[in-house]
């Protein structure tokens, strides 16, 4: 903690300074390409843009980075959202009910559909991916039916969301920040962040150590589904609207961004932190590519080969990360007493 | 020169992984001889074999085959050569007919499309010259028992070109009419004039088959000797050395209160009917062949698998313990040490600190949530000390250890839960020699600290030296239990055999 002297840091922690450095390189280099090739990019109104776009998908990679570490994957999340703002608009335009009702009800429309997730892959031993592809058609329905199909438009009764900033910065990006930074910390400090990491590492050996993995699974994805919900209110309170087809592919998006981050799609690896640069590096590099003049098409190209590049490069970090680290055998010491 | 008579002359052969596997072995195999391999548990026999396969390629050392200069650098390339090998685990395709295993690197076809009649033929005609005439040559693999399977593997390997075969511990999922067809077809093949290379370390086989016996320990070629000259017991000295003597348990020792008391314990197949009870500094070992169903009753005790039926009572009280999962068995003060440490036991990437501390994080945790790093370095590092574990460092990932050294992480897990019920399932299981001696010394101390040890092993000499007393299972049932000073390898033996006597009928029909 604060308290250890540089000495007893933990090499973990050590190397764990260096991967930020990492992306911290890389989304310069982005500004810095960008700044050189398009004319208008370097402007604090590109930022201010991109900052104010991304707390929704910074909030569905938290989850998912969660979600991934277990070895699991929650396709669901941008159908989840969906279905929140569907039900935080029609609380407030169809019913008229006050605002914290309201979101209350939207967040635990989240909530559910991450405990449905969680519960059958738990109780049935499903895997998440069929799981939550199912929970990708479901709650998109259910969104259909609640909405009638109609955009829901609020942006009156949401003023008291709207109004609200912290220095300058919109409520969801702050909240964005705050989640992260929780997310970050549970992660790595908490017995149920080292839970999650050890179930992701090999499950069997952890319900071995007397883990109940369950349990815990349970837990990641009712807070994926959650956190889908708080993204929604974020989105909503930008757009001041909630459509039936809000959020597709949002998943696939949030997924890249861990991915761009380092996270093991095979579990038991994974940082927010790293995953919220992933979101970062995938946003700038969007809104530079748009200001380049680039088309649609372009943009999904570029960004599918930079999922893919980022990727790679990370296998062969990691590969002399380990290469770099052979065992050395020293002299037993003597056996003492346990 | 000598090296044209010999089959094959092995010189100098060295291998490291984390550790040196072989040092300087030297070996040599006449035609026509059966050549034992013996040796304890990670004695080096198997990478011995599996660099003659060329499966693996050793570091340093010659080979020649019959006069040649051999050095494979694959599988494909020994069999080239006629250099074949039945290895310890089955490496059968579970989904494919027994024919097509046994023809899969070279089906009939036409055109592309498989000739079923002739492979039909070729492998019933096959299988009738092995005597496996009772296998059907279109049943899948997977519906076959383990030991039939690994009949079908040696057919493979013998339904081919093949001056040298290897066999790595085939015998130890076979019934014991089962191990004597292979003895009766690795007979006829030597008077045919192949040589094999048989490894083991039950003993027993040695005086069926063995021409020549090799005995390696710790990697080093201890000797070879001719097997019908030596005594066994010169053999067993020669593959243990005396260092076990050292580890010796007193055998006057005053048993504490009961600790675990498990009765009538089923498990589908594998465990019928247990009953046992072990004390408070009690090491109990329990021995029998592979599928006797030790590990079974070690998991139904622990809740990995869920019992049948049984009651488990901790402590010497009444009350049953309701064990639904590992979690409830750990709650009891169970700790359960898995067969295999890599797939159950060990979280391979995460470092040494994490892998020791997961069983108890909560007891290292403010309010059982916010870990305190520097307290959980510290016991981690107090156990990697006290355990002898050879690591850089506590945050070193334990993937990058020895076999010997990840157990030791394992067992800290649990010495540092502090539960009073250690079930160690073969504790020592492919491990260097220190190491193993390590671990025995663990065991007689946690014992002296009253906890109550059982402990399963494949190893007799093993168990002979450290407990204090012993249970033989037989498929699923525990048969015998002998004192110290009751048992000898011949009684333990009758008593793991005797579910198997009268009939193999049950196993792998």
């Amino acid at each position: 903690m604060a308290g250890a002297s540089s000495s007893r840091r933990s090499p973990e922690r050590s190397a764990a300074v260096t991967e930020y450095v990492g992306m911290v390189l890389v989304v310069a280099s982005l500004i810095a390409i960008f700044s050189l090739t398009a004319p208008n990019f370097l402007q604090l109104e590109t930022f201010r843009m991109t900052a104010n776009q991304i707390p929704e998908a910074i909030i569905l990679a938290v989850g998912m980075t969660y979600v991934l570490i277990i070895a699991g994957i929650d396709l669901s999340v941008g159908s989840v959202l969906a279905l929140s703002s569907a039900v935080l608009g029609v609380c407030l335009v169809r019913y008229q009910l006050p605002l914290p009702v309201a979101v209350a009800a939207s967040l635990g429309a989240g909530l559910a559909c991450g405990a449905v997730n969680g519960s059958l892959t738990v109780a049935w031993r499903l895997p998440s991916f069929i799981v939550t592809l199912g929970m990708l058609q479901a709650a998109r329905g259910l969104t259909q039916i609640v909405t009638g199909q109609e955009t829901q438009y609020f942006r009156p009764m949401i003023r008291g969301l709207t109004s609200i900033s912290v220095l300058g910065l919109s409520l969801p990006f702050v909240i964005a920040v705050i989640i992260t930074v929780l997310g970050q910390i549970v992660l790595r400090r908490t017995v149920f962040g080292r839970y999650m990491v050890a179930i992701g590492t090999n499950e069997e050996a952890a319900r071995l150590s007397g883990i109940d993995p369950r349990r815990i699974k349970l837990v990641v994805f009712t807070f994926c589904g959650l956190l889908a919900a708080v993204a929604a209110l974020a989105q909503s309170t930008r757009l001041g609207s909630a459509t039936p087809t809000a959020g597709i592919g949002l998943e696939l998006d949030a997924i890249a961004a861990v991915v761009i981050g380092g996270t093991s799609l095979m579990g038991g690896r994974g940082s927010v932190i790293r995953s919220v640069f992933g979101v970062i590096i995938i946003a700038i590099l969007g809104r530079g590519l748009i200001q380049l003049g680039a088309e649609d098409p372009t943009k999904q190209l570029i960004t599918g080969c930079v999922i893919v590049a980022a990727v790679i490069v990370d296998h062969y970090r990691r590969h002399s990360f380990r290469k770099a680290r052979l065992p050395v055998e020293e002299p037993p010491p003597p056996l003492r007493q346990v | 020169m000598s090296a044209t008579q010999d089959l094959l002359r092995v010189s100098g052969l060295s291998k490291s992984y984390a550790v040196p596997v072989l040092c300087d072995v030297g070996l040599d195999l006449h035609p026509g001889e059966i050549h034992v391999l013996v040796g304890e548990n990670g004695a080096g026999k198997t990478t011995l074999a599996r660099i003659i396969a060329g499966l693996t390629e050793a570091d340093a050392g010659q080979m020649h085959l019959n006069g040649r200069p051999y050095a494979p650098t694959a599988r494909a390339a020994a069999e080239q050569r006629g250099v074949r090998i039945v290895m310890q685990e089955l490496n059968v395709i579970g989904t494919l007919t027994v024919a097509e295993s046994i023809f899969i690197d070279r089906l009939p076809n036409r055109f592309g499309f498989i000739d079923r009649g002739r492979l039909h033929a070729d492998a019933q005609e096959l299988m009738a010259r092995l005597r496996l005439d009772g296998i059907e040559p279109d049943r899948p693999v997977e519906t076959l028992g383990v030991g039939q399977q690994q009949l079908v593997e040696v057919a493979a390997g013998l339904s081919r070109r093949c001056d040298l075969l290897i066999l790595d511990e085939p015998t130890a999922a076979l019934t014991a009419t089962e191990v004597e067809l292979l003895f009766t077809q690795l007979e006829a093949l030597r008077d045919r004039g192949v040589g094999i290379i048989y490894i083991s370390h039950r003993l027993e086989e040695l005086r069926r088959i063995a021409d020549r016996i090799t005995v390696l320990r710790d990697g080093r070629v201890m000797g070879t000797r001719q097997a019908r000259t030596t005594p066994m017991d010169a053999i067993i000295r020669m593959m243990v050395g005396r260092d076990l003597d050292e580890v010796q348990r007193p055998s006057e020792r005053a048993p504490g209160r009961v600790a675990l008391r498990v009765k009538n314990l089923w498990r589908g197949q594998s465990v019928r009917d247990v009953s046992f009870e072990v004390r408070e500094g009690e090491i109990l070992g329990f021995a029998g062949l592979m599928g006797s169903g030790r590990t079974e009753t070690m998991r139904a005790i622990f809740g990995a698998d869920r019992p049948d039926a049984g009651v488990v009572i901790v402590g010497d009280g009444d009350a049953a313990a309701r064990i639904r999962s590992p979690r409830d068995a750990v709650r009891h003060g169970i700790a359960l040490l898995t067969e295999d440490r890599k797939e159950q036991g060990l979280f391979l990437p995460l470092s040494v600190r994490v892998n020791i501390s997961l069983a108890r994080l909560e007891a290292l945790a403010a309010f059982g949530w916010w870990i305190r790093s520097r307290e959980e370095s510290a016991v981690a590092q107090r156990l990697a000390d006290a355990l002898a574990v050879r690591c850089r460092s506590i945050e070193q990932p334990v993937v990058e250890l020895s076999g010997g050294n990840q157990q030791k992480v394992v067992i800290a897990r649990w010495v540092y839960r502090d539960c009073k019920v250690l079930l160690f399932d073969e504790p020592t299981r492919g491990i260097d020699i220190g190491a193993k001696l390590d671990i025995y010394r663990l065991l007689a101390d946690q014992a002296d600290q009253g906890k109550a040890i059982v402990v399963t092993s494949s190893d007799l000499i093993e168990l002979f030296a450290i407990c204090d007393r012993i249970c033989v299972m037989s498929r699923g049932q525990l048969v015998s239990t002998f004192k110290r000073g009751e048992w000898t390898e011949d009684k333990v033996m009758e008593a793991a055999f005797s579910g198997h006597l009268g009939g193999d009928a049950g196993k792998g029909a």
